[in-house]
């Protein structure tokens, strides 16, 4: 086997068509995962069982079935029902609903570490509840969640390839596009291998960095 | 510290405070469990305009939950309470907002928003729940600042301040909101002792300058006895024993009393 620099650079261009797809998707997914799951969190905590119990079975049916099959319903069954969408848009959408199941479960943990004394001098400040959670709890429990919101960001970018299944062209699209086309596996396969190691470690730094600045 | 007077003699938001001597809160058959353990039982007591009554007792016997109670933070199981003429419970939440609207409570983890600087910890009330303006709540958060010795503090987060310093904001805090009534709950046990004298000393002036009615759970006896009107001995959800500081701590009546006090002092 040998290493082909021509192949490289061959790919390059198909690579950065891939990269831009799969940071796409990962800012997106993630921006939704965020604010679904924190709608998740907080519908799970309203006195009404009639909303906590459907959310809780929806979301508990998302979080225990595959990504994959979640993707392949949402690309072909929902145009039968005439919702039509991009490939990357139900990727994107598919996959921040999958994560927003367990971003909301981190929120939760968040939400529960805020101590009780901030409650109590909510209401003792007679503050509204809304405005409570707005400024005293919800800015605490996110500081908190940050990390593990994070590991989050760099599982579902592990998770990206999936999106290939259904036509979206993101690295892994790209490279098995071009490998077929010209019977060079080694080369596009590794440059996307590297890429990825490269994302997951910027962003792992990138969040060291916010978390240092969230402790104080 | 001679801005004080003024400040807190300013008109009251919320309109014809009551003539001192006048009774402000009101606790009949009030009844409080928590699982089998009764810990109010059948509790009647009140407490006039102005005054300063401390509550003195061991400890699960009611009295921080007397406080809670007043604060809405917990329910009675049976019972009525008012509150300058209002019922507190039972009542709508409507009414409630605004009958605990008169109300004040320092607490003894001091419980400060840590996201937020000293000041904003003062302003945040008076501005959303007040409708005050910004720039009037941060004048007043200031003066109270000045009030408790931490003028130059309004920048810092709780984080940066000392346990004593931190309590110091929380009832500048809880006067932002020109409260009638100051709950103090055990306000200085979780502090450092070396920084216990500073905080009593604010409560003190508090005390002295102005007319809040004062609420006050302490083990601190000589506190008690500076600044109390009336001290109530409380033993298991009731009132054993009641009357003026020097009376009680001199010559209790109560064999209770005088134990309790005996280990304390």
């Amino acid at each position: 086997m040998k290493w082909d620099w021509d192949a490289v650079s061959d790919f390059m261009p198909h690579f950065w068509d891939g990269l831009l797809v799969t940071l796409q998707a990962l800012a997106l997914g993630s921006l939704i995962s965020f604010a679904l799951g924190l709608v998740w969190a907080l519908l799970m905590r309203t006195p009404s069982r009639w909303v906590r119990w459907p959310v809780g079975v929806v979301t508990e049916f998302v979080r225990n079935t595959p990504l994959l099959v979640q993707l392949f319903f949402l690309f072909y069954v929902l145009p039968e029902w005439g919702v039509t969408l991009s490939a990357l848009a139900t990727g994107v959408i598919g996959i921040g609903l999958h994560y927003s199941t367990y971003t909301m479960q981190v929120y939760r943990a968040g939400i529960e570490a805020v101590p009780p004394g901030q409650w109590e001098a909510a209401t003792a400040l007679n503050l509204p509840v809304a405005r409570t959670w707005r400024v005293v709890i919800l800015p605490q429990a996110i500081r908190r969640v940050v990390p593990a919101l994070g590991n989050y960001v760099i599982a579902m970018l592990k998770d990206t390839p999936m999106l290939m299944a259904i036509t979206v062209l993101e690295m892994l699209g790209q490279a098995r596009l071009y490998s077929q086309e010209h019977f060079q596996f080694t080369e596009p396969l590794t440059v996307i291998g590297v890429a990825f190691i490269l994302i997951s470690y910027l962003a792992s730094l990138l969040l060291r960095a916010l978390e240092r600045r969230l402790v104080h | 510290m001679s801005t004080d007077a003024p400040l807190m003699k300013e008109p009251d938001a919320n309109a014809n405070p009551p003539v001192d001597g006048s009774e402000l809160i009101r606790l009949e058959q009030v009844t409080k469990r928590f699982g089998d353990n009764t810990v109010l039982d059948h509790l009647d007591f009140s407490v006039n305009a102005g005054k300063h009554v401390t509550l003195i007792g061991p400890s699960g016997s009611g009295k921080t939950t007397i406080l809670r109670l007043l604060m809405t933070l917990t329910k009675p199981d049976e019972g009525t309470i008012t509150v300058d003429g209002q019922q507190l419970f039972p009542a709508p939440e409507k009414q409630v907002r605004e009958v605990r609207k008169k109300i004040g409570m320092v607490f003894q983890q001091f419980n400060l928003f840590p996201n937020m600087t000293a000041l904003r910890n003062i302003t945040e009330a008076p501005v959303t729940v007040l409708g005050m303006s910004k720039g009037e709540a941060e004048e007043r958060a200031r003066d109270l600042l000045d009030l408790v010795g931490l003028a130059d503090k309004a920048d810092a987060r709780p984080s940066q301040l000392s346990g004593g310093q931190q309590q110091r904001v929380a009832i500048a805090r809880a006067l932002a909101m020109r409260p009638q009534v100051l709950l103090l709950d055990e306000v200085t046990s979780a502090l450092d002792p070396e920084l216990v004298a500073g905080v009593l000393d604010v409560l003190r002036n508090i005390a002295r300058t102005t007319d809040i009615t004062m609420l006050c759970v302490t083990h601190e006896m000589n506190f008690a006895r500076d600044i109390s009107d009336q001290v109530l001995m409380f033993d298991s959800g009731r009132v054993i024993e009641s009357g003026a500081p020097e009376k009680i701590f001199s010559e209790p009546e109560h064999d209770r009393t005088r134990e309790f006090l005996s280990a304390v002092l």
